[in-house]
Formats: C-alpha cells, structure tokens, sequence
C-alpha cells in the first residue's frame, strides 16, 4: 500500500519530467512515422530499373519483339542497343546497365527449324542481388515473348515454347506472393523502433539522472530498488506500445498492410519484448557513470540486434556459428512473431516457444537490472 | 544522553586513495556539529558512509543507534540528507519537488509543513518556477525544505553553503540555527573556516584523519602560540622577509594581513626596525586573536 503509493509518486515524477522535456516526446511520436515512411520507400530490395543491352545478331521480328517485351517489363529497361558483344560490355562497365542479352544470328529462322538456339545472357556481380534477379527477370520475359509467339503461330514454335516451358523449376513464393519487399519490410522496422526506443531512452533517462546528480538524494530516501526500477520500466513499455501501434497504423494506412493473424498476438509480443529492451537499457545504465558510456554500449547492442537478428539479413544464410548466436539476440523472437503473425496469421498456440523465450529473457533481465542497481557503493 | 552518530576507527580507501584514516568521533542529540576541513579532507566520503550511501572498509557507524552497513533501510527513513549538488529535479517546480520528496516518505507536506515554514516562506511566492531557474539562495532553501519534510531525526548537510554568496551563507545559519532550537541534530561540513565558530562542536578534518573536536571556543583557546599581525606596502615582500626572521616560526596571509607565529623571544619592535632596515615601507605588527583557520594551520604543519 505504502509501496503503491511510493511507485505512484515516481511515476508521475517520470511523466512529469517526460512532458517537461522538450526533446524526448517528439522522438517518441516523429521517430516511428519517418521511419515508417520514408524507410520503406528508399530502402528497397525490389529490384527494379535493371538495365538490359541488347546485342541483336538475328535482326528479326522475332529477336524485335523479345526486346521491346524487355523493355516493356516492369523491372527491366533496354538500356542500349549494340552491334557487337565488346560494345555492350564497355557500357555494362560503365555501370550503365546490368544485363546483357545476346540473341545469335538466325534465331528466328533456327527457331523455327526446331534447333532451338540459345541467347546469351551476361550479368554484373558486382551487384549481387540485383546481377541475378535481373538475369532471371529477363529470362522470364524471354520465356513470356516465346510462348506468346507460339500461341500466336502455331508452328514449330509450339515446341521452342514447349521447351522454354518445360523447365522443371517453377518458384512459388509463399504468404508473400509478389514478394513485396514491404511486406518484409514493414515488420522488421515495428521491431526495429522498439529495439532503439525501447532500449535507449530508459537508458538514457537512468544515466541523465546519475549525471545530474539526482540519483543522489533519491538514494538516501527509503523508496526500494525494485520499486525505483519499475518507476524507470513501465513508461517506456506504455511508451513501446504507442510506438508498435503507430507503426502497425501506418502500416495498414500507407501500405495497406494488415497482420494475417490477431493485432493482439503483437501486443502481448510487443509487451514482453519491451521488457527485454528496457531491462537491457537499464542494466547498461547501471554500469555507466556517463550518458556518453551508455551510449556507446548501447550503439554496440544495438548493432548486434540489429544484424543479428534475422531483421535484414536471413538467419538462415549465415554461417552456422552466427545462427547459434542469433538464439541468444531477443529481437529473433520478436521478429518470428511479428511476421508469421503478420504474413502467416500463425497463432500464439503455435508461437508459444517465442512467447516463452521473450517472456524468460524479459523476466531475467529486468531482475538483472533490479539486483544491478545499487545504492550504495 | 545517547549520541545520535557514534563513528569508531573507520577507514575507506579508493585504490592507493586514503579517504579516511581510523576516523573517530561522536555527535550529541540536538547539537549542531560542523566537520570543518579543506577540499579533500574526507568530508563527503565520512557523509557517504554515515548516510548509507558507502560501506566502510573497517570500523563501525551508527546513526540514531543503528548501523549504517546493517540497518540501512531503517536509518534511511529517519535521517535527511542535503547532498553537495543541488539534487532536485530541476525540470520541476518548487512545488512538485516538495510534494515529490515527502510522497516518497509516505508523508503529506501539510503534516511537517510546520517545520519547514520558516525556510520555505520565501519560495512560497513563486510555487510554480522550476526548480533550475532559481538562484543560488533559493535553490538550497528548496534543497533543505526538502531533506527536512519527512521530519528526520538528525540532518547531514554537505557543504550546505559552497558557491553561495556571503549574504545568503549567513542566513542559511541563521535557518539551521532555527532547526536547532527545534531539537533536529545536524552534521554540517564546509570548508569556511569562519562558519566554524556558528557550530555547537566541530572536528576538524584534514587529510582523512580528524585533527580534533571539540567546541570553537575551546579550539581556539588552545592555540597556545604568540600571534601577530604584520602589514606593510608590499605585503609579498613582508611575506618573504619575515619568514627569514629569527624566532619566527610561520607566516602565512590572512585575509588583509600577515599572521605571524612567534617563538619565545620573539621581539614585535625589533623585527619592525629590521625589516624597515630592509627596505619594508610602512611597517606595522600588532597581536592577534588566534582563531580556528590558524588552529587548522597549525595542526596541518605538525602532520
């Protein structure tokens, strides 16, 4: 009772130095919807505007309509017709294009003699991502002209198309069909602003106060250690969630992303990893004398949460000491439940393992942060 | 009568950093106690340690009769403590931190509001300004209304009037004057030597060790030296010319003057020709009143 009424006091105390702070409130709203915003758009795997130069030996009506196809593609653009390979690689070095398509003198007439010649494609790697994606983006729109063209004749282009459509691999992109980057993206980034939120103002409010030197005559006053903590925890997990629904509204206003599954599989998500971050933040505060300290460990958290985690970078495709690790990064969680609930609609009965996990690690850290902050020396 | 702080044989040490050697002492109920020593002497570790703040590594305190190491939770709730630094919350205002304070002691600023009436009368009229936009004076009449709303048995301020001007210092005394004829026992430090002589006792503090306690009065009649005062034109060359004097055992600056401490057979008439003789304009030398700074001195030069 005595107790409530000591964390009440506290807590005001932190909303009150929360409004009076000129700085911190803005970060808090303006932060989730630039990033929200503008992240989404610029940060973009899709890849588009690949350039393609074509080197045409064959002249002919067939080898004209693959290319204007090309160019007609979404994705692909011609960037230069050439007369000779040599040519066309020069303005691939120059970085002007990407791709290289090199259809053989008399394709059409071969085509149609049933000897099915083969274009020639040359990709640059210097751009990995965007090297290979292009190259398979203008081989379908090859594969698409041909087919086309053989239901329009029938003829011995039926069985070039036959062929083109014969190949036995066939992709299929699951839950993220047109595999829109912002349907990945959107997610990643709820879980990012959590993570620098959620990590670094608890942290930040902690240190300011050691600087300030107010720590001082709060430690001579009766009020206990785990009271003091949770009066620095539980604003920023209100604040954490005003941050995830600020960006699942945006993302259901501006990319019309909706989560598959239940909104509130991602609360109860957000709750419990808001936990972990402000533990961590808390438990970093108490080993720095300066905001500046805490700051640079933070950074260094912050990184490994980041690259670590699965937000950006597949786990999947790292080496397999680096996954073991990611078991041990609490965001990996966060993410496997924002994206299967958002993509998949998976439910909690089915995440249960993730909720466990981040559920255990919010609770170790928040009492590591408890039992590291010490009033006395 | 039981003391309200007993302090036997404690030491701290930072690394090779001594802070406090083998400290000793006692404060009475309802005596204002000053901790009078230079910058460094130990002063807020001693602080730290009797306000729970640091444990000792040897020797034993306790407050109101407990043990700072063991009872820590109990004294904390009983003492009030005014830190070096301003440590109130700047961005809140006189009011929000006066009501902050005494919600964490579980009391109401109405029920002491009594005690503290006379120091808080001046802030009353600005109840809304944020702690950080008030001057120097104010901020530590704010400071001590605060240490003092929960009604503490024994107050301990740390060097309560540092960076404040000559004219508040005095009626900042003048405020702890007032919580003594109210029966608060407190512990001051400062590090003006002058604020000495306003104390009930004092220790003296130098170097992690303390030189002496007891009253002002009894301090400096035991400064058992020959005293003078010295001044001429050119005070540096008076300075350096009566250090090479016979019978001279120190000389040191005082504010406006020299003081000079004799030996026996120490002549006030001849040293003046002899220093005239030296060139010295205007020479004058007239005895002294000792007080507790050349008390300070003096055990300072035995160390």
């Amino acid at each position: 009772m005595a107790k409530n009424s000591i964390l009440g006091a506290l807590l005001r105390k932190e909303i009150l130095m929360l409004k009076r702070n000129p700085f911190i409130p803005r970060v808090i709203v303006m932060l989730p919807i630039m990033v929200m915003l503008v992240i989404p758009l610029v940060a973009n795997l899709d890849v588009k505007h690949v350039g393609v130069d074509v080197v045409d030996n064959d002249r002919s009506q067939l080898s004209r309509r693959i290319a204007a196809d090309i160019d007609a593609s979404e994705y692909l653009t011609v960037t230069g017709h050439y007369n000779t390979y040599d040519e066309a690689l020069r303005s691939l070095e120059r970085g002007k294009s990407d791709v290289i398509l090199t259809i053989p003198p008399h394709y059409e007439r071969d085509m149609e003699s049933g000897r099915f010649p083969k274009i020639d494609l040359a990709a640059n790697g210097v751009n990995a991502t965007k090297g290979a994606l292009g190259a398979n983006y203008t081989i379908a729109s090859v594969a698409a002209t041909l087919r086309l063209t053989a239901a329009m004749s029938p003829g011995p282009l039926t069985s070039a198309a036959a062929e083109a459509d014969s190949n036995p691999v066939s992709v299929m992109y699951m839950y993220n069909p047109t595999l829109n980057f912002r349907n990945f993206m959107v997610p990643a980034l709820m879980v990012m602003l959590v993570i620098m939120i959620c990590g670094f103002l608890p942290t930040l409010n902690l240190v300011s106060e050691k600087e300030k030197g107010t720590i001082e005559a709060m430690n001579v006053t009766p009020v206990g250690r785990m009271t003091f903590v949770m009066s620095k925890l539980i604003p920023y997990w209100v604040i954490g969630l005003l941050v995830v629904s600020i960006a699942i509204l945006i993302g259901w206003l501006v990319y019309g992303l909706i989560p598959v599954g239940n909104v509130l599989s991602i609360y109860l998500a957000a709750v419990l990893f808001t936990l972990v971050m402000s533990g961590l933040g808390l438990i970093i505060a108490n080993k720095s004398a300066t905001v500046l300290q805490s700051i640079l460990m933070m950074f260094a958290v912050i990184v490994v949460c980041q690259l670590m985690s699965g937000l950006f970078t597949p786990i999947s495709s790292m080496p397999e000491w680096a996954q073991l690790i990611t078991y041990a990064v609490p965001p990996r969680y966060f993410i496997e439940i924002v994206r299967a609930v958002y993509l998949k609609g998976t439910s909690v009965s089915e995440l249960w393992m993730q909720f466990v996990i981040l559920a255990a690690m919010g609770g170790l850290l928040c009492a590591t942060a408890a039992a590291t902050y010490r009033k006395r020396s | 009568m039981s003391a309200v702080v007993q302090v036997t044989g404690l030491s701290k040490s930072y690394g090779d950093v001594h802070a406090l050697r083998d400290v000793s002492l006692s404060v009475e109920q309802g005596e204002l106690f000053g901790l009078i020593g230079p910058d460094g002497a130990g002063k807020t570790s001693l602080y730290k340690i009797l306000t729970t703040l640091m444990q000792p590594d040897s020797g034993k305190a306790t407050v109101l009769g407990l043990n700072t190491v063991r009872d820590y939770r109990a004294i904390r709730s009983r003492i009030g403590y005014m830190p070096e630094r301003f440590s109130l919350y700047q961005d809140m205002t006189v009011r929000e931190n006066l009501e902050f304070f005494a919600a964490l002691f579980g009391v109401t600023v109405r029920q002491n509001y009594d005690l503290i009436a006379p120091i808080f009368a001046q802030l009353e009229r600005f109840p809304n300004r944020r702690a950080g936009a008030l001057s120097g004076g104010m901020k530590q009449k704010l400071a001590l209304s605060c240490a003092l709303i929960h009604k503490p048995e024994i107050l301990f301020l740390d060097e309560p009037t540092t960076g404040v001007d000559a004219v508040s210092r005095s009626e900042f005394w003048e405020m702890l004057n007032g919580l003594r004829r109210q029966g608060i026992t407190m512990m001051v430090s400062t590090s003006y030597m002058d604020e000495a002589q306003l104390c009930d006792r004092i220790a003296l503090i130098g170097n992690g060790r303390i030189l002496r306690t007891d009253t002002p009065e009894r301090l400096v009649a035991g400064l058992d030296e020959q005293l003078w005062n010295a001044c001429a034109d050119n005070m540096y060359g008076l300075l350096e010319a009566i250090r090479k004097l016979p019978h001279v055992a120190e000389c040191y600056t005082f504010g406006a003057t020299l003081h000079v401490v004799a030996e026996d057979g120490f002549d006030p008439e001849a040293a003046k020709r002899q220093l005239e003789a030296g060139g010295l304009k205007n020479v004058e030398i007239y005895p002294a009143q000792g007080d507790i700074e050349d008390l300070f001195i003096k055990l300072a030069r035995n160390e």
